[in-house]
This record gives structure tokens, sequence and C-alpha cells, in this order.
């Protein structure tokens, strides 16, 4: 006797809609509104009140953008989901739902260098300071957890070094402080990887990247595990205290399992108001519905590009965690057994200036800041994405100036491979393609 | 809050307002393997409109201390027990599937006590499947998923909760893994799968009593439900359109409606 809920592929299609309830209406409709009729007065007290369920203003909530949240939900196997305007909102929401000035977390140092200038740079104008800790360097991310700690923040395969953190035993650290884990998962997305089944409790992504998949729109989201608790601990009052915000509400008493989307809801979209549009909301939609389509060809183009690029003269190294002489190859077979990703780091023979001519001369690989297009995209992330962290920064990141960030997107592999060629003769010749 | 009922803590939730004496109570009892997290969006409502709620964690259960009470009969005099302590002497009932037995039961044994009672998914007896009951006494977590699966109508598989962004069944779900399944929901499966006496405390219930139901429910079928409101004397069956055993979260607007109705009607407050 088998539970006969819906499977992934069916879940991608399908979760968070019912025609039924919307006309009949095949697709997701968009609801293209700012805001929505209350039956009365009873009714709008309710709603603000959070007494009842439904929507108010679109800042708040909105029918298109409640279908995403809660099909995210479903694939992540979460309790509950908010999305955002972007995967860095997403991940600045969160933060500011967990800490309040003068806290503390712990985050690992290879990640987006959006993010870590968020932490290096904007949250201590808030009060909120940050320890950057190794990916690998497990041991160090509990020695880093200090009284005023909320949590312990992290890419698990780090952007741009593919280096990979060990969440289960990280989590338990975490854990056994009454800390809980945010993973930034849009790496994998849950077709590769599913974080809250591995100790995480909080999920971010850029649903941007390969969750929408086609370079188009902007989103972000976060999706709650519904396992951390916060009443077995004192570190969170304002999860756990009467709320003046809502007539001494205590978020955790009343809501449980979904007490910090319900918060980083009521309070952060209120406040902060970073709400996703719903035509993005519908563009992410139409992009999941092949997620698993898309994942299986990104890996598969990436395995070909790893032995391609492992075995080409131009090429000094190799950041994969599919290769059998990675440091993390055996972690990734036990967490990523459908995949390690389709974003390869390389570095390049001749330095910064040879990855430059490279770059410049290949023509089907775009040359652009965005990761998880169906589109084949480099990048030198020293000189762009990573380019406002300092020298110690980009040490502690693992980061080399010779480095080329690579999405492997989903055209025939033999043409990327051709296009790649271009790029490598053109780089053994740097000064001369410059002359020219 | 937290209070003591025999000597052991109890946390109920008051519904977001502080316990207040002079108003009018209502405890709700929740459904097996489940706490008072399920009843959020009633019991804020009628803690805001003169109301004085309990959404309570049966013992074993949520935050309340262990362990749980093994049988029905025993849940529904500690019911009674819980409004004792709290110095009140009536109360309203609400209840869901298994707190519907419980409802039964206390309003049967102590019916000076109890003024209405609300039921949602209920019946008067709910035995249990086999193999789920042996999963969920084993501490399966698969008794879970397949008491998801089974508890949930359609908008509780493919999505469309009343609260934006929440998902019916991962919420379900976490629920009851994050209490016991051996200990709270296996308790619970036994207790109910062991009860006998709920038609003969139906024919006991002075008070009036809803009977809301769900027409995809799976669990507690519609025509049990009606089979328990023809052996209570003053009673009403309101039956909501596609709608599994989850009608508490699954269209939580209509039974709300349907129970504010039926309390200020029964059971008013001064000020709604």
């Amino acid at each position: 006797m088998d539970p006969k809920t819906y499977k992934f592929d069916t879940l991608s299609l399908h979760a968070g809609y019912m025609p039924s309830k919307n006309a009949g209406s095949r697709q997701v409709p968009i609801y293209q509104t700012t805001s929505y009729m209350f039956d009365d007065v009873d009714h709008a007290a309710a709603l603000f009140n959070l007494e009842r369920g439904g929507h108010i203003y679109s800042r708040i909530s909105n029918p298109t953008v409640q279908v995403l949240e809660e099909r995210v939900a479903a694939l992540e196997g979460g309790t509950a989901a908010l999305a955002t305007a972007s995967g860095m909102s997403a991940i600045f929401l969160t933060i500011m739902t967990l800490c309040n000035a003068g806290d503390h977390v712990v985050v690992s140092s290879q990640l987006y260098g959006g993010t870590v200038n968020l932490f290096r740079l904007t949250l201590p104008k808030f009060g909120i300071k940050a320890t950057f800790v190794k990916p690998r360097d497990t041991e160090g991310f509990k020695k880093a957890i200090q009284e005023n700690t909320k949590c312990i923040y992290g890419e698990l395969v780090g952007n741009p070094g593919n280096e990979l953190m060990n969440l289960p035993e990280i989590s338990k650290m975490a854990h056994d402080a009454g800390i809980p884990v945010v993973i930034d998962s849009t790496y994998q997305t849950p077709y590769l990887f599913k974080p809250l089944e591995h100790g995480a409790d909080f999920v971010v992504h850029s649903l941007t990247k390969w969750m929408a998949g086609h370079g188009s729109s902007m989103a972000g989201i976060l999706v709650e595990g519904g396992k951390f608790d916060f009443l077995k601990t004192d570190k969170f009052p304002t999860m756990t205290e009467p709320y003046e915000g809502y007539h001494g509400l205590s978020f955790a008493e009343e809501f449980g399992p979904v007490a910090f989307t319900m918060k980083a809801r009521a309070e952060g979209m209120r406040d902060m108001g970073p709400c996703l549009s719903p035509q993005n909301a519908w563009n992410v939609l139409q992009g999941i519905e092949t997620l698993s389509v898309r994942m299986e060809k990104h890996c598969s183009n990436a395995l070909k590009m790893v032995e391609y690029l492992s075995n080409h003269e131009s090429v000094a190294w190799v950041s994969h965690a599919s290769l059998k002489d990675n440091p993390d190859y055996d972690l990734a077979k036990k967490l990523l057994p459908k995949g390690t990703g389709s974003m390869i780091a390389f570095g390049i023979k001749g330095g910064k200036e040879a990855g430059a001519a490279f770059i410049d001369n290949v023509k089907l690989a775009s040359h652009l800041a965005n990761v998880g297009d169906t589109r084949t995209l480099v990048i030198h992330p020293a000189s762009a994405t990573h380019s406002q962290m300092d020298e110690a920064t980009l040490k502690l990141a693992n980061m080399s100036h010779d480095m080329i960030r690579l999405s492997v997107g989903i055209e025939d592999i033999e043409d990327i491979i051709n296009d790649f060629e271009d790029g490598f003769r053109a780089a053994k010749k740097p000064k001369l393609v410059a002359n020219k | 809050m937290k209070f003591k009922v025999n000597n052991k803590e109890v946390f109920a939730s008051t519904g977001g307002r502080p316990f207040d004496k002079k108003n009018p109570l209502i405890v709700f009892i929740h459904g097996s393997g489940l706490s008072h997290i399920t009843w959020v969006l009633q019991t804020r409502y009628f803690a805001f409109h003169g109301y004085s709620v309990l959404a309570i964690d049966l013992p074993g259960h949520g935050y309340s201390e262990g362990p749980a009470i093994e049988s029905i009969e025993e849940q529904g005099k500690w019911i009674a027990d819980v409004i004792h302590s709290v110095d009140m002497k009536e109360a309203s009932l609400v209840g869901h599937s298994q707190g519907c037995l419980v409802a039964l039961e206390c309003a049967s044994q102590f019916p000076d006590k109890i003024k209405s009672i609300g039921l949602m998914g209920g019946a008067g007896a709910i035995p249990m499947n086999p193999e789920l009951l042996d999963l969920a006494e084993k501490g399966d977590p698969k008794a879970v998923d397949l008491m998801m699966d089974w508890a949930h109508g359609p908008a509780g598989h493919f999505g469309g909760h009343p609260v934006p962004g929440l998902h019916h069944m991962n919420l379900g779900g976490s629920i009851v893994i994050n209490g016991s399944v051996k200990n709270a929901l296996g308790v619970d499966f036994r207790a109910c799968d062991n009860y006998k006496n709920g038609f003969e405390a139906a024919k006991k219930i002075k008070c009036p009593t809803i009977n809301i139901l769900g027409d995809r429910d799976r669990m507690c079928p519609i025509k049990e439900g009606k089979k328990l409101a023809d052996n209570i004397e003053d009673s009403e069956v309101e039956i909501i359109q596609n709608c599994g055993h989850m009608i508490l979260l699954e269209e939580a607007g209509k039974s709300l409606e349907l129970l504010k109705k039926f309390i200020r009607k029964n059971h008013p407050a001064e000020s709604t």
C-alpha cells in the first residue's frame, strides 16, 4: 500500500492550480491586479488580522504568484513558500526576518558576488555581521557559531568555484546550536537536490536561473521546511513573543510549521515590499513545466563539457564535482545522484589576458552576468560578477584570475565545443587578437 | 497559553488574544496526530469576536505534556477537565475527525457543561485500515504520507490553500511528523479503532450540533457523517462540495462561515 500522491514531473505541471476554481482555464491565469474586493467590513478586518486566508493587495500576495509559490513548495517538499522579485530579495527577506541588529550569521565564503556583498557590506549597516567560512571547512562552521548567531547560510555548490558544503553535517551542528540552516539551491533546483531532505530548514532560489530557465524573467523564492521549532529556543523572540504589528500575535505559536513564511509575508512584504509581478510568476511557471527535461540535458551536456575541457591542452584546471579527482566527488555522489549540475569553473592557460581573448572570441556562448539560461553562458568572474570583492575575499572564495565560469546550455554539444575551439585558438595569441 | 490539567502541562492556542474568562468559551479539538495549528483559520476569528478560545494540544501532542491518552472515553473526560482547569463552567466544542469522537464523548458524559457542538469530518465510528494502523504504531512515516493522501480532497492534492503560499499536504504532514508518529498518531489511531460508543454517546446529546461534511471525504465518508447526525436529537448537516476530510483547512472560509452562524445562534457572545 503506497500513497497515490503526485510525483515530481506531475507536480511541475499541476501543483498549486485547479482549473475548476478559475473558470475552467487550463493555463494559469495572469491576475494583473493590484487589489481584491472585500465581501464586507468584517471580511476585510479578518483578512488584515490574519484571521482568515485570502488576498488583500498584490504586494502581499497575488493569485498567479500563489500558484508559483505552492508549486515550488510542492517540488521542494516545503510547508510554504513566498515568491519575491529576485533571488537577492528572497535572501534579504529571509535574513531580515531571522535577524535583528546585533545578530550574527555564519556564511559560506563561496557565494554569488552580490550575496557576498550583501553579507560583507550591506547587512553590517543594519547591525548584522557575518563570519565567512570556506565551504569545505565543515568544522569551521561550528567554530564560527557565536552566542548571537542566528543561522548558517550557504550555497551547496559554491559560486563560482563549485566547492561543496557538507550540508548534512553542517545542519546537525547548526541544530545542536539551536539555529537553522538556509541554503541557496539555485544551482541545483529541486530536480537535482532537495535541501530540506538533507537538514536545511529554509531554501532560497533565484528562480531567474534554471527554474525559469529561459533568461527572460527575474524572480526569487523562500521555501520553509516546517521542521525548525522556534519555540524550542529563546534565540528568536520576534518569532515567539507577541508582535505588536498584529495585536500581540506570536507567529510561532499560531502558525507552527509555516510561522516563518507567515512572518516574512505579513511583516517583510508589508514593510519592504519586494513583490513578484504576476507576469514574471507566469513566465517562471512556464519554465518549471519543463524543468526535468531541461535539467537532464543541462547535466548531460555539462558532463561532456567537463570531459572535453579536462583533456584540452589550453585548460589548466577544471572544477566540477563529477571529476573523480575532485575533493567533493564522494560527497557529490551521495548528495547529487541525479547530476552535479551544469556549472563548470575552469582555468585557462595564459591567465587573465588569455581568458579575455577566449571570452571575446566565442560566438555561440553568450558573455553575460547570468547562469542557468537554456543558452550557454560564459563570464570572467574576477572582472565581472565578483569584481566588487577585495583580494582577501576573492582568496577566501578560492577564486583565481584565470577562472572562467561556464553555465552549460542545452544546445547541441558539438556546436558548443566547436565554439570553444574558436575561443581557445584566439586565447593562444591574445595580443594578436587584441591588436586586430 | 500553558496551564495545568491533572497536574500535567497543557498548551492551548488562545487565538492570538489573552484568555478572558468573561467571554463564552469554545474548545477546539484536533484530529489524530495533529495539533492546535490546524485550527488557526477558525480560532483567530472567534478570539477577536467576543469569544475565549482554547485550541488545545491533546496530551502528548504539540506542546502538551505526554503521554497521549489511550481511549476516546478518557479523552472526552479530559476535555471536561480542561474546562474546569480554566475555571469555566461551560463551553462549546468544535472537533475535527477524532476530535469529533472526543467531543461526542465529552458532551454525553458532561451534558451540563456543553452548550453546542461543531463537528467537522465526523462519524459515529472511525475504524482504521489495519495496515495504516500497523504502520502508525510502528512509527513508520509512511503512515503520515498515507494519511495525508487519504485526508485531502482535490484541493489538497493540487493546491489552492486559502492562505497564499501554504502547501496543504506538506503542512499537514509536518504537524504530524514534528510530533510523534508512534506515540501520538499510533495511539490516536488505536483509540479511534477501539472506540465503539459513538452512536450511544450521540443519542445522549441534547445540545445543538452541526455536522460539517466534505463530499470528497475518504476517511469519514458523508454517509457516515449523516448516520451520526441521525442519532443526535438536535442536529443539522452541512455538506461542502469538492472537499476532503481536512475541511477546516481545505475549505477554511466556508467552514468558518458555517461555524460563525451556528455558534453565534446557540452560544452567543455579548460583543461579536
